[in-house]
Protein backbone atom coordinates (compact mmCIF):
# COMPACT_ATOMS: atom_id res chain seq x y z
CA UNK A 1 0.00 0.00 0.00
CA UNK A 2 1.48 3.34 -1.08
CA UNK A 3 1.35 6.01 1.61
CA UNK A 4 2.25 9.67 1.08
CA UNK A 5 4.93 10.61 3.58
CA UNK A 6 6.19 13.97 4.90
CA UNK A 7 9.62 13.55 6.57
CA UNK A 8 10.50 17.07 7.78
CA UNK A 9 14.03 18.45 8.16
CA UNK A 10 15.20 16.73 11.31
CA UNK A 11 14.51 13.22 10.03
CA UNK A 12 16.92 13.92 7.20
CA UNK A 13 19.62 15.15 9.57
CA UNK A 14 20.01 14.34 13.26
CA UNK A 15 17.11 11.88 13.46
CA UNK A 16 17.97 9.69 10.48
CA UNK A 17 17.57 6.68 12.76
CA UNK A 18 13.88 7.58 13.12
CA UNK A 19 13.35 7.75 9.37
CA UNK A 20 15.28 4.65 8.30
CA UNK A 21 13.71 2.50 11.02
CA UNK A 22 10.25 3.75 10.04
CA UNK A 23 10.74 3.09 6.35
CA UNK A 24 12.13 -0.38 7.06
CA UNK A 25 9.40 -1.38 9.52
CA UNK A 26 6.64 0.01 7.29
CA UNK A 27 7.97 -2.10 4.43
CA UNK A 28 7.67 -5.16 6.68
CA UNK A 29 4.09 -4.11 7.46
CA UNK A 30 3.32 -3.80 3.76
CA UNK A 31 3.24 0.01 3.80
CA UNK A 32 5.34 1.81 1.23
CA UNK A 33 6.17 5.28 2.62
CA UNK A 34 6.40 7.45 -0.48
CA UNK A 35 8.15 10.72 0.25
CA UNK A 36 6.41 13.79 -1.20
CA UNK A 37 8.02 14.75 -4.50
CA UNK A 38 8.56 18.27 -3.10
CA UNK A 39 8.29 19.55 0.44
CA UNK A 40 9.52 22.34 2.70
CA UNK A 41 9.87 22.99 6.43
CA UNK A 42 6.53 22.49 8.21
CA UNK A 43 7.05 25.70 10.19
CA UNK A 44 7.90 23.67 13.33
CA UNK A 45 5.58 25.54 15.68
CA UNK A 46 1.96 26.39 15.02
CA UNK A 47 1.24 30.11 15.21
CA UNK A 48 -1.25 30.84 17.99
CA UNK A 49 -2.11 34.42 17.17
CA UNK A 50 -5.38 35.26 15.46
CA UNK A 51 -3.86 37.93 13.23
CA UNK A 52 -1.00 35.91 11.80
CA UNK A 53 -1.54 34.00 8.57
CA UNK A 54 2.03 34.23 7.35
CA UNK A 55 3.23 31.39 9.55
CA UNK A 56 0.54 29.03 8.27
CA UNK A 57 1.90 29.24 4.73
CA UNK A 58 4.64 26.65 5.29
CA UNK A 59 2.37 23.85 6.53
CA UNK A 60 -0.36 24.60 3.98
CA UNK A 61 2.13 24.67 1.12
CA UNK A 62 3.12 21.14 2.13
CA UNK A 63 -0.51 20.04 2.06
CA UNK A 64 -0.78 21.46 -1.47
CA UNK A 65 2.16 19.18 -2.35
CA UNK A 66 0.18 16.20 -1.04
CA UNK A 67 -2.69 17.26 -3.28
CA UNK A 68 -0.37 17.69 -6.28
CA UNK A 69 0.96 14.18 -5.78
CA UNK A 70 -2.60 12.89 -5.95
CA UNK A 71 -3.01 11.81 -2.33
CA UNK A 72 -5.76 12.48 0.17
CA UNK A 73 -3.72 11.47 3.20
CA UNK A 74 -0.25 12.25 4.45
CA UNK A 75 1.68 10.46 7.17
CA UNK A 76 4.29 12.12 9.38
CA UNK A 77 6.58 10.79 12.08
CA UNK A 78 7.97 13.83 13.89
CA UNK A 79 5.63 15.16 16.59
CA UNK A 80 6.34 18.78 15.76
CA UNK A 81 5.61 18.30 12.06
CA UNK A 82 2.49 16.35 12.89
CA UNK A 83 1.18 19.00 15.26
CA UNK A 84 1.92 21.95 12.98
CA UNK A 85 0.57 20.36 9.79
CA UNK A 86 -2.54 19.05 11.50
CA UNK A 87 -3.38 22.23 13.44
CA UNK A 88 -2.93 24.37 10.32
CA UNK A 89 -5.10 21.94 8.35
CA UNK A 90 -7.83 22.03 10.99
CA UNK A 91 -7.75 25.84 10.89
CA UNK A 92 -8.23 25.82 7.11
CA UNK A 93 -11.21 23.46 7.44
CA UNK A 94 -12.77 25.70 10.07
CA UNK A 95 -12.11 29.13 8.58
CA UNK A 96 -12.91 29.45 4.86
CA UNK A 97 -12.02 33.16 4.87
CA UNK A 98 -8.56 32.40 6.13
CA UNK A 99 -8.20 29.63 3.54
CA UNK A 100 -9.15 32.04 0.77
CA UNK A 101 -6.59 34.54 2.00
CA UNK A 102 -3.89 31.86 2.00
CA UNK A 103 -4.85 30.63 -1.46
CA UNK A 104 -4.86 34.20 -2.80
CA UNK A 105 -1.43 34.80 -1.34
CA UNK A 106 -0.03 31.62 -2.90
CA UNK A 107 -1.59 32.46 -6.26
CA UNK A 108 1.08 30.56 -8.19
CA UNK A 109 0.14 27.34 -6.46
CA UNK A 110 -3.01 25.36 -7.12
CA UNK A 111 -5.72 26.18 -4.55
CA UNK A 112 -5.69 24.13 -1.39
CA UNK A 113 -8.91 22.22 -0.88
CA UNK A 114 -8.85 21.24 2.77
CA UNK A 115 -9.75 17.59 2.42
CA UNK A 116 -6.27 16.16 2.95
CA UNK A 117 -5.97 14.24 6.23
CA UNK A 118 -2.81 14.44 8.32
CA UNK A 119 -1.88 11.23 10.13
CA UNK A 120 0.77 10.26 12.58
CA UNK A 121 2.25 6.90 11.65
CA UNK A 122 1.06 5.20 14.83
CA UNK A 123 -2.57 6.17 14.14
CA UNK A 124 -2.22 5.09 10.54
CA UNK A 125 -0.94 1.66 11.56
CA UNK A 126 -3.74 1.27 14.10
CA UNK A 127 -6.54 2.36 11.77
CA UNK A 128 -5.37 0.84 8.51
CA UNK A 129 -3.76 -2.40 9.63
CA UNK A 130 -4.91 -2.89 13.19
CA UNK A 131 -2.68 -4.12 15.97
CA UNK A 132 -3.88 -7.72 15.56
CA UNK A 133 -2.32 -7.78 12.11
CA UNK A 134 0.88 -6.26 13.54
CA UNK A 135 0.93 -8.97 16.21
CA UNK A 136 0.73 -11.65 13.51
CA UNK A 137 3.73 -10.14 11.72
CA UNK A 138 5.99 -10.11 14.79
CA UNK A 139 9.07 -12.30 14.29
CA UNK A 140 11.08 -11.30 17.34
CA UNK A 141 8.79 -10.48 20.27
CA UNK A 142 10.12 -7.87 22.70
CA UNK A 143 9.52 -10.27 25.58
CA UNK A 144 10.83 -9.10 28.92
CA UNK A 145 11.58 -5.57 27.77
CA UNK A 146 10.04 -3.07 30.18
CA UNK A 147 9.04 0.03 28.29
CA UNK A 148 7.95 3.48 29.49
CA UNK A 149 6.12 5.34 26.73
CA UNK A 150 6.67 9.07 26.46
CA UNK A 151 4.30 11.08 24.25
CA UNK A 152 5.35 14.58 25.26
CA UNK A 153 3.02 17.42 24.32
CA UNK A 154 2.48 17.62 20.61
CA UNK A 155 0.86 14.27 19.90
CA UNK A 156 -1.83 14.84 22.52
CA UNK A 157 -2.53 18.54 22.67
CA UNK A 158 -4.50 20.55 21.79
CA UNK A 159 -7.75 18.59 21.44
CA UNK A 160 -8.08 19.19 17.70
CA UNK A 161 -5.04 17.02 16.95
CA UNK A 162 -4.87 14.48 19.77
CA UNK A 163 -3.94 10.91 18.84
CA UNK A 164 -5.69 9.46 21.83
CA UNK A 165 -7.00 10.37 25.28
CA UNK A 166 -4.82 13.31 26.29
CA UNK A 167 -4.47 12.31 29.96
CA UNK A 168 -4.34 8.54 29.62
CA UNK A 169 -3.19 7.71 26.11
CA UNK A 170 -2.79 4.02 25.21
CA UNK A 171 -2.26 4.03 21.44
CA UNK A 172 1.53 3.63 21.62
CA UNK A 173 1.33 1.26 24.61
CA UNK A 174 -1.09 -0.99 22.71
CA UNK A 175 1.27 -1.13 19.72
CA UNK A 176 4.22 -2.06 21.95
CA UNK A 177 2.11 -4.65 23.76
CA UNK A 178 1.33 -6.21 20.38
CA UNK A 179 5.10 -6.37 19.84
CA UNK A 180 5.45 -8.31 23.08
CA UNK A 181 6.89 -5.59 25.30
CA UNK A 182 5.88 -5.11 28.90
CA UNK A 183 4.41 -1.65 29.50
CA UNK A 184 5.33 0.25 32.63
CA UNK A 185 2.84 2.62 34.20
CA UNK A 186 4.61 5.94 33.67
CA UNK A 187 2.93 9.04 35.10
CA UNK A 188 5.00 11.58 33.15
CA UNK A 189 4.15 10.27 29.70
CA UNK A 190 2.40 13.50 28.66
CA UNK A 191 4.72 16.03 30.35
CA UNK A 192 6.86 18.54 28.45
CA UNK A 193 10.59 17.85 27.89
CA UNK A 194 11.50 21.56 27.81
CA UNK A 195 11.56 21.63 24.01
CA UNK A 196 13.60 24.43 22.39
CA UNK A 197 14.91 25.66 25.73
CA UNK A 198 17.62 23.08 25.14
CA UNK A 199 19.27 26.00 23.35
CA UNK A 200 19.71 29.06 25.52
CA UNK A 201 18.08 27.84 28.75
CA UNK A 202 19.59 24.37 28.91
CA UNK A 203 19.17 24.17 32.70
CA UNK A 204 15.40 23.86 32.26
CA UNK A 205 15.88 20.80 30.06
CA UNK A 206 18.45 19.20 32.36
CA UNK A 207 16.07 19.44 35.31
CA UNK A 208 13.31 17.98 33.18
CA UNK A 209 15.47 15.13 31.84
CA UNK A 210 16.59 14.28 35.36
CA UNK A 211 12.98 14.17 36.54
CA UNK A 212 11.56 12.25 33.57
CA UNK A 213 14.29 9.62 33.27
CA UNK A 214 14.65 9.13 37.03
CA UNK A 215 10.91 8.50 37.32
CA UNK A 216 11.02 5.97 34.47
CA UNK A 217 13.89 4.20 36.31
CA UNK A 218 11.96 4.21 39.56
CA UNK A 219 8.95 2.73 37.79
CA UNK A 220 11.14 -0.13 36.59
CA UNK A 221 11.52 0.71 32.90
CA UNK A 222 14.48 -0.59 30.88
CA UNK A 223 13.99 1.90 28.07
CA UNK A 224 11.96 4.99 27.24
CA UNK A 225 10.17 5.05 23.90
CA UNK A 226 9.06 8.19 22.05
CA UNK A 227 8.22 9.73 18.69
CA UNK A 228 9.75 13.20 18.62
CA UNK A 229 13.31 14.17 17.59
CA UNK A 230 13.17 17.19 19.92
CA UNK A 231 12.17 15.08 22.95
CA UNK A 232 14.71 12.50 21.85
CA UNK A 233 17.51 15.04 21.86
CA UNK A 234 16.52 16.36 25.28
CA UNK A 235 15.90 13.01 26.91
CA UNK A 236 18.71 11.02 25.26
CA UNK A 237 21.59 13.28 24.19
CA UNK A 238 21.11 15.68 27.08
CA UNK A 239 21.67 12.82 29.53
CA UNK A 240 25.37 13.62 29.15
CA UNK A 241 24.91 17.12 30.64
CA UNK A 242 22.31 15.84 33.10
CA UNK A 243 24.87 13.42 34.51
CA UNK A 244 27.34 16.28 34.94
CA UNK A 245 24.74 18.32 36.81
CA UNK A 246 23.31 15.44 38.86
CA UNK A 247 26.13 12.96 39.65
CA UNK A 248 23.69 10.35 40.99
CA UNK A 249 21.63 10.40 37.81
CA UNK A 250 21.23 6.97 36.21
CA UNK A 251 21.15 6.93 32.43
CA UNK A 252 18.57 5.06 30.36
CA UNK A 253 18.40 4.20 26.66
CA UNK A 254 15.80 6.21 24.73
CA UNK A 255 14.44 4.81 21.47
CA UNK A 256 12.07 5.79 18.72
CA UNK A 257 9.05 3.48 18.65
CA UNK A 258 9.95 2.60 15.05
CA UNK A 259 13.32 1.23 16.15
CA UNK A 260 11.60 -1.34 18.37
CA UNK A 261 8.99 -1.97 15.68
CA UNK A 262 11.72 -2.74 13.17
CA UNK A 263 13.43 -5.22 15.51
CA UNK A 264 10.17 -6.92 16.42
CA UNK A 265 9.19 -7.33 12.77
CA UNK A 266 12.53 -8.98 12.02
CA UNK A 267 14.09 -6.01 10.20
CA UNK A 268 17.83 -5.52 9.86
CA UNK A 269 19.65 -4.07 12.83
CA UNK A 270 21.42 -1.62 10.50
CA UNK A 271 18.01 -0.17 9.66
CA UNK A 272 17.56 0.87 13.30
CA UNK A 273 20.43 3.37 13.08
CA UNK A 274 21.36 2.78 16.73
CA UNK A 275 24.69 4.55 16.18
CA UNK A 276 22.73 7.82 16.41
CA UNK A 277 21.30 7.01 19.85
CA UNK A 278 23.42 8.60 22.56
CA UNK A 279 22.82 6.03 25.32
CA UNK A 280 23.50 2.71 23.60
CA UNK A 281 20.36 0.52 23.73
CA UNK A 282 22.16 -2.59 22.44
CA UNK A 283 23.35 -3.93 25.83
CA UNK A 284 19.82 -4.05 27.31
CA UNK A 285 18.36 -5.51 24.09
CA UNK A 286 21.08 -8.20 24.14
CA UNK A 287 20.55 -8.89 27.81
CA UNK A 288 16.85 -9.54 27.14
CA UNK A 289 17.74 -11.83 24.26
CA UNK A 290 15.91 -9.61 21.77
CA UNK A 291 18.98 -9.17 19.57
CA UNK A 292 22.10 -11.32 19.27
CA UNK B 1 1.16 42.73 49.61
CA UNK B 2 -0.97 45.78 48.86
CA UNK B 3 -1.93 46.17 45.21
CA UNK B 4 -3.67 49.26 43.94
CA UNK B 5 -6.08 48.56 41.14
CA UNK B 6 -6.34 51.56 38.85
CA UNK B 7 -9.31 52.17 36.65
CA UNK B 8 -7.21 53.38 33.75
CA UNK B 9 -5.06 50.24 33.82
CA UNK B 10 -7.89 47.71 33.78
CA UNK B 11 -8.88 46.84 30.21
CA UNK B 12 -6.13 49.15 28.93
CA UNK B 13 -5.47 49.30 25.23
CA UNK B 14 -2.56 46.88 25.48
CA UNK B 15 -4.63 44.33 27.41
CA UNK B 16 -7.38 44.55 24.82
CA UNK B 17 -4.74 43.98 22.17
CA UNK B 18 -3.53 40.87 24.02
CA UNK B 19 -7.11 39.58 24.10
CA UNK B 20 -7.51 40.31 20.41
CA UNK B 21 -4.29 38.59 19.33
CA UNK B 22 -4.96 35.54 21.50
CA UNK B 23 -8.66 35.43 20.69
CA UNK B 24 -9.33 34.86 24.39
CA UNK B 25 -11.47 36.57 27.02
CA UNK B 26 -9.38 36.97 30.17
CA UNK B 27 -12.46 37.39 32.37
CA UNK B 28 -13.54 33.81 31.78
CA UNK B 29 -10.90 32.72 34.32
CA UNK B 30 -12.15 32.25 37.90
CA UNK B 31 -8.73 31.51 39.40
CA UNK B 32 -9.05 27.85 40.28
CA UNK B 33 -5.32 27.35 39.68
CA UNK B 34 -5.52 24.15 37.66
CA UNK B 35 -3.26 25.70 35.01
CA UNK B 36 -0.50 26.31 37.56
CA UNK B 37 -0.97 22.87 39.11
CA UNK B 38 -0.43 21.15 35.77
CA UNK B 39 2.17 23.45 34.24
CA UNK B 40 5.47 21.53 33.93
CA UNK B 41 7.35 24.83 33.82
CA UNK B 42 5.78 26.35 36.95
CA UNK B 43 8.96 25.65 38.95
CA UNK B 44 10.94 27.94 36.69
CA UNK B 45 8.40 30.78 36.65
CA UNK B 46 8.33 33.99 38.67
CA UNK B 47 4.58 34.43 38.06
CA UNK B 48 2.49 31.26 38.02
CA UNK B 49 0.17 30.85 35.02
CA UNK B 50 -2.93 31.72 37.09
CA UNK B 51 -1.10 34.81 38.39
CA UNK B 52 -0.31 35.85 34.83
CA UNK B 53 -3.99 35.90 33.92
CA UNK B 54 -4.95 37.48 37.27
CA UNK B 55 -2.50 40.31 36.64
CA UNK B 56 -4.05 40.86 33.22
CA UNK B 57 -7.54 40.93 34.75
CA UNK B 58 -6.57 43.66 37.22
CA UNK B 59 -4.62 45.70 34.69
CA UNK B 60 -1.08 44.90 35.81
CA UNK B 61 0.20 44.24 32.30
CA UNK B 62 3.77 45.39 32.97
CA UNK B 63 4.20 42.72 35.64
CA UNK B 64 3.29 40.15 33.00
CA UNK B 65 5.32 41.54 30.12
CA UNK B 66 8.39 41.93 32.36
CA UNK B 67 8.03 38.45 33.84
CA UNK B 68 10.33 35.53 33.13
CA UNK B 69 7.28 33.27 32.93
CA UNK B 70 6.14 34.22 29.45
CA UNK B 71 9.58 33.27 28.06
CA UNK B 72 9.82 30.04 30.06
CA UNK B 73 6.53 28.71 28.67
CA UNK B 74 7.34 26.32 25.83
CA UNK B 75 3.74 26.03 24.57
CA UNK B 76 2.98 22.53 25.84
CA UNK B 77 -0.79 23.33 25.94
CA UNK B 78 -1.31 21.66 29.35
CA UNK B 79 -2.89 24.80 30.94
CA UNK B 80 -5.42 25.14 28.15
CA UNK B 81 -6.57 21.53 28.02
CA UNK B 82 -6.97 21.27 31.79
CA UNK B 83 -8.81 24.59 32.24
CA UNK B 84 -12.38 23.91 33.38
CA UNK B 85 -13.43 27.19 31.74
CA UNK B 86 -11.61 26.39 28.50
CA UNK B 87 -9.43 29.48 28.74
CA UNK B 88 -6.72 29.29 26.11
CA UNK B 89 -3.91 30.45 28.34
CA UNK B 90 -1.40 29.02 25.85
CA UNK B 91 -2.47 31.63 23.29
CA UNK B 92 -2.51 34.36 25.95
CA UNK B 93 1.13 33.60 26.74
CA UNK B 94 1.92 33.72 23.02
CA UNK B 95 0.16 37.09 22.69
CA UNK B 96 2.16 38.45 25.65
CA UNK B 97 5.41 37.35 23.99
CA UNK B 98 4.32 38.95 20.73
CA UNK B 99 3.70 42.30 22.45
CA UNK B 100 7.46 42.44 23.03
CA UNK B 101 8.65 40.64 19.89
CA UNK B 102 6.60 42.86 17.61
CA UNK B 103 8.59 45.83 18.85
CA UNK B 104 11.58 44.15 17.25
CA UNK B 105 12.97 43.13 20.64
CA UNK B 106 14.35 39.68 19.92
CA UNK B 107 15.09 37.55 22.95
CA UNK B 108 17.82 35.54 21.32
CA UNK B 109 20.31 36.03 18.46
CA UNK B 110 20.87 33.59 15.64
CA UNK B 111 24.57 33.23 16.47
CA UNK B 112 23.81 32.60 20.10
CA UNK B 113 21.12 30.09 19.16
CA UNK B 114 23.31 27.98 16.93
CA UNK B 115 26.56 28.34 18.90
CA UNK B 116 26.24 24.87 20.37
CA UNK B 117 25.24 23.32 17.04
CA UNK B 118 28.89 23.25 16.09
CA UNK B 119 29.73 20.93 18.96
CA UNK B 120 26.57 18.84 19.12
CA UNK B 121 24.06 17.56 16.64
CA UNK B 122 21.27 19.89 17.67
CA UNK B 123 18.03 18.91 15.91
CA UNK B 124 16.90 21.41 13.29
CA UNK B 125 13.47 21.68 14.90
CA UNK B 126 15.10 22.97 18.11
CA UNK B 127 16.84 25.81 16.29
CA UNK B 128 13.81 26.76 14.20
CA UNK B 129 11.31 26.61 17.04
CA UNK B 130 13.58 28.67 19.30
CA UNK B 131 13.86 31.37 16.65
CA UNK B 132 10.14 31.22 15.88
CA UNK B 133 9.23 31.66 19.54
CA UNK B 134 11.88 34.12 20.69
CA UNK B 135 12.48 36.38 17.70
CA UNK B 136 10.17 38.52 15.60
Amino acid sequence: MEVSYFPGCTLKQTARNFEISAISSCKLLGLDLTELSRWNCCGTVYSLSTDDSMHHLAPIRNLIRVQEDGFKEVVTLCSMCYNTLKQANELMKKEPDRLKKMNDFMYREEDYIPDVEVYHLVTYIKERLGYEKVRELVKQPLTGLKVAVYYGCLLLRPDSIKLDDRENPMIMEDLLTALGAEIIDYPFSNECCGSYHTLGQKEIVLNRTNKLITEARRDGADVLVLSCPECDFNLDHRQKDTLEKYPNFQTMPVLYFTQLLNIALGGNLEDCGFELNYIDPLPVLREKGIIK
Amino acid sequence: MKIEIKNEEVRSEIIQRIEEISGENIYKCYQCGKCSAGCPSADEMDLLPNQVIRNLQIGKVDAVLNSRSIWVCATCYMCWIRCPRGVNLTSLFEACRLMTLRQNLDQVGLKEAIKESEEMDIPQIAIISLLRKLTS
